[in-house]
């Protein structure tokens, strides 16, 4: 069975429809990259399939291990594995890293039917997941990305994907904003996780970032739609020519 | 005829009740006196209604309507009641001082062992051995304010606490009010503590309901002297049942370079008010007032104060914020006012409330009288929703919604609660804050 199947979605935001008939397949150990100009709708889609509000979809359907996403709720969805790590996170004040992965953690393992971490066990798993990523310890004694840098707040999107690990994780450019060598920690942390089992869903402007994660295919993304879909090689042609050649198909 | 008696039904039922009480209300001579003048005082207003501009917000007339009879004292039923509710709540390692149906229960107080320097004695004791000094300053508090002059003329006991200069007491104090039992009926507490000069202590205040209590009416009010180069931490906890009222004042004058930090909460009480004065009598001092409300259901909270900057070089901060959901109501009502002696005077307020239903109300009422013009002051106020943004992230990652809003709205009363400076008083506001978010969940 698929692990994540995206069927003709339409989305709408207001009065604007977004997504024109989407339709994307991810299974198990594949890793996707989807590609796109600005403003074609690759973070709608990623916020349809997280549940964010706002959205209307007339069309179409999400499912996710068979399951119809669409009718869960967000919390729901990140129990059974969804993953989504923001373009942009959001600043919580007065709510700790630590608290907040804490209370994330245990929440979703709750969902599923599983043992509460009590603070020392779920210090080890958070500190043992941090030094991997190179994440000072600071870091987490602070409120949820306040304050924190563009690219310390992907790191910390890519901290909870570790922590969590997610069925599918959906990269919403995680890339931007990450110098070179933060790049490289990132996507090793991504493709530690890298199993069998998970599936990759990397949203991306660089071809660089692709170099490190290597995706099994490529989708290029045009006014609401996958316009062209191939291999790795897509990308280093697209980074070559730009999307232009795709505006008049979608 | 008696026009002042006659004006309503609730006054002439009144005036029978204390007529009644009467034979209960500890204090002869000077003492009956001043019972007899507050108790005038305080029917000429009877009842504070929303036409009264301090009251306009909680019109007493329209939410309690009435002044239920005098509670009885306790028997052995109702302490023991009382002692199963003490024991939930009360401070680990503090001096439990505990007052049940308005009554001092020593039984279940802890007495024995004072550090030296403590006395503690009860109201009733106070009042009945005719101490001058003592009893001028247990009547200071204002009766123009009827709710005040009420008490005045009712009250039936309490704790008084006096601390002698040079005493910094480890252990905290706890005055813990306790409504014993399903009996309708109003309980008037006075308490009063003294701070001699460099001295210091910690004193917590907690309004609970034993098992079964349903509706009752909590009249307290506190005297707090501090001395010069003394402080005082103070923490209020209102957890009473959720058909109580209860009506607080608070008196305080602080002398020369006294430190007063006061933190209060209010999650408990259908109606409640808390009515605060704080007067800087001596220079360079300074207080820092913070509270917080977490309302729900049909829970009405107020808490009305008045800083009054009366003397040179002091400072004040005040943090608020308020929570309401379903129909609660919240109200703050800040006024400060610096007297023209009062230069380089630094106060602040600021007031913030977080609605999370389309039918909770907060109203916001800061008012600042300057006769003084060397001064740093300023308020500000304001009151949202919580943020969907924020709320979509913490749901993202697993979060349920109320388990979402429990982290936010924790974050968002963070801020008056990081200000209590003692860390083991600040986990009790944590606690209590906690109690309501998961009663909520
Ligand atoms: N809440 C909204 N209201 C109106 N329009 C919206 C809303 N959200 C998204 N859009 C529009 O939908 C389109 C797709 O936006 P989206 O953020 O999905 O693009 P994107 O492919 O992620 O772009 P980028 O590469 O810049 O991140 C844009 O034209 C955007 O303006
Ligand atoms: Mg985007």
């Amino acid at each position: 069975m698929s692990l994540l199947e995206v069927k003709n979605l339409k989305v709408r935001v207001e009065d604007n429809e977004i997504l024109h008939g989407l339709t994307l397949t991810v299974n198990p150990g594949e890793v996707h990259a989807i590609m796109g100009p600005n403003g074609s709708g690759k973070s709608t889609l990623s916020h349809v399939i997280a549940g964010k509000p706002g959205y209307e979809v007339t069309d179409g359907q999400i499912l996710f291990r068979g399951e119809d996403l669409l009718e869960m709720e967000p919390d729901e969805r990140a129990a059974k594995g969804v993953f989504l790590a923001f373009q942009y996170p959001v600043e919580i004040p007065g709510v700790t890293t630590w608290n907040f992965l804490h209370t994330a953690l245990n929440a979703q393992r709750k969902a599923r039917g599983e043992s509460q971490l009590t603070s020392p066990e779920f210090l080890k798993k958070v500190r043992a997941v941090a030094k991997s990523l190179n994440i000072p310890q600071d870091m987490l004694k602070r409120g949820v990305n306040v304050g924190f840098s563009g690219g310390e707040k992907k790191r910390n999107e890519i901290l909870q994907m570790a922590l969590f690990e997610p069925a599918v994780c959906i990269l919403d450019e995680m890339d931007s904003g990450l110098d070179i060598d933060a790049l490289r920690i990132a996507a090793d942390g991504v493709n530690a996780l890298r199993s069998p089992e998970r599936a990759m869903v990397v949203i991306t402007h660089y071809q660089r970032l692709l170099n490190y994660i290597v995706p099994d295919f490529v989708h290029v993304m045009s006014k609401g739609r996958v316009v062209k879909s191939g291999g790795k090689d897509l990308a280093l042609e697209l980074e070559a020519s730009g999307y232009t050649q795709f505006e008049d198909a979608a | 005829m008696n026009l002042v008696l006659a004006k309503n039904e609730t006054g002439r039922a009144l005036s029978d009740s204390f007529a009644i009480a009467r034979d209960r209300l500890p204090g002869t001579g000077t003492v009956a006196e001043a019972r007899s003048a507050a108790f005038e005082a305080y029917e000429r207003v009877g009842l504070p209604h929303r036409r009264i501009e301090d009251w306009k917000y909680t019109d007493l007339r329209a939410l309690m309507r009435e002044l239920l009879p005098l509670a009885p004292a306790p028997d052995a039923a109702a302490l023991t009641r009382a002692a199963a509710a003490v024991k939930l709540q009360a401070v680990k390692g503090a001096r439990r001082l505990v007052l049940v149906d308005g009554v001092f229960a020593p039984k279940l107080s802890e007495l024995g062992g004072l550090e030296k320097g403590l006395t503690v004695r009860s109201l009733r004791e106070v009042l009945e051995a005719g101490d001058a000094a003592l009893q001028t300053q247990l009547f200071t508090p204002d009766d123009t304010n009827p709710m005040v002059a009420l008490n005045s003329a009712m009250m039936t006991d309490g704790v008084v606490i006096e601390i002698g200069n040079g005493i910094v007491l480890k252990q905290p104090l706890q005055i813990i009010h306790v409504a014993s039992g399903p009996a309708p009926a109003a309980m008037y507490t006075r308490s009063l503590l003294r701070l001699g000069k460099d001295a210091g202590a910690t004193l917590v205040e907690s309004y609970i309901a034993a098992d079964g209590a349903k509706i009752y009416q909590a009249h307290d009010s506190l005297v707090l002297a501090i001395g010069d180069n003394s402080r005082l931490d103070h923490v209020r906890l209102v957890e009473d049942g959720r058909e109580a009222f209860n009506i607080s004042s608070a008196v305080v004058t602080l002398g020369a370079h006294a430190h007063f930090n006061t933190f209060g909460m209010t999650s408990g009480a259908a109606v409640s008010r808390y009515q605060a004065t704080i007067v800087f009598a001596g220079e360079h001092s300074r207080v820092e007032t913070n509270g917080v409300n977490l309302l729900n259901g049909r829970q009405h909270a107020d808490t009305t104060l008045l800083m009054d900057h009366a003397v040179p070089h002091c400072a004040s901060r005040e943090v608020f914020r308020a929570v309401a959901d379903d129909r609660g109501h919240s109200v703050f009502q800040g006024r400060i006012i610096v007297r023209p002696d009062a230069q380089k005077t630094d106060a602040k307020m600021m007031t913030r409330a977080l609605l999370l239903s389309d039918d909770a109300e907060a109203d916001n009422k800061p008012e600042l009288e300057i006769f003084a013009d060397d001064v740093t002051c300023g308020h500000g106020a304001t009151t949202g929703a919580l943020d969907e943004s924020l709320l979509f992230y913490l749901r993202a990652r697993g979060l349920s919604e109320k388990e979402a809003q429990a982290l936010l709205i924790q974050a968002f009363v963070g801020e008056a609660i990081e200000s209590i400076v003692n860390d083991h008083l600040r986990e009790l506001a944590i606690a209590a804050a906690q109690r309501w978010l998961e009663a909520r969940a």
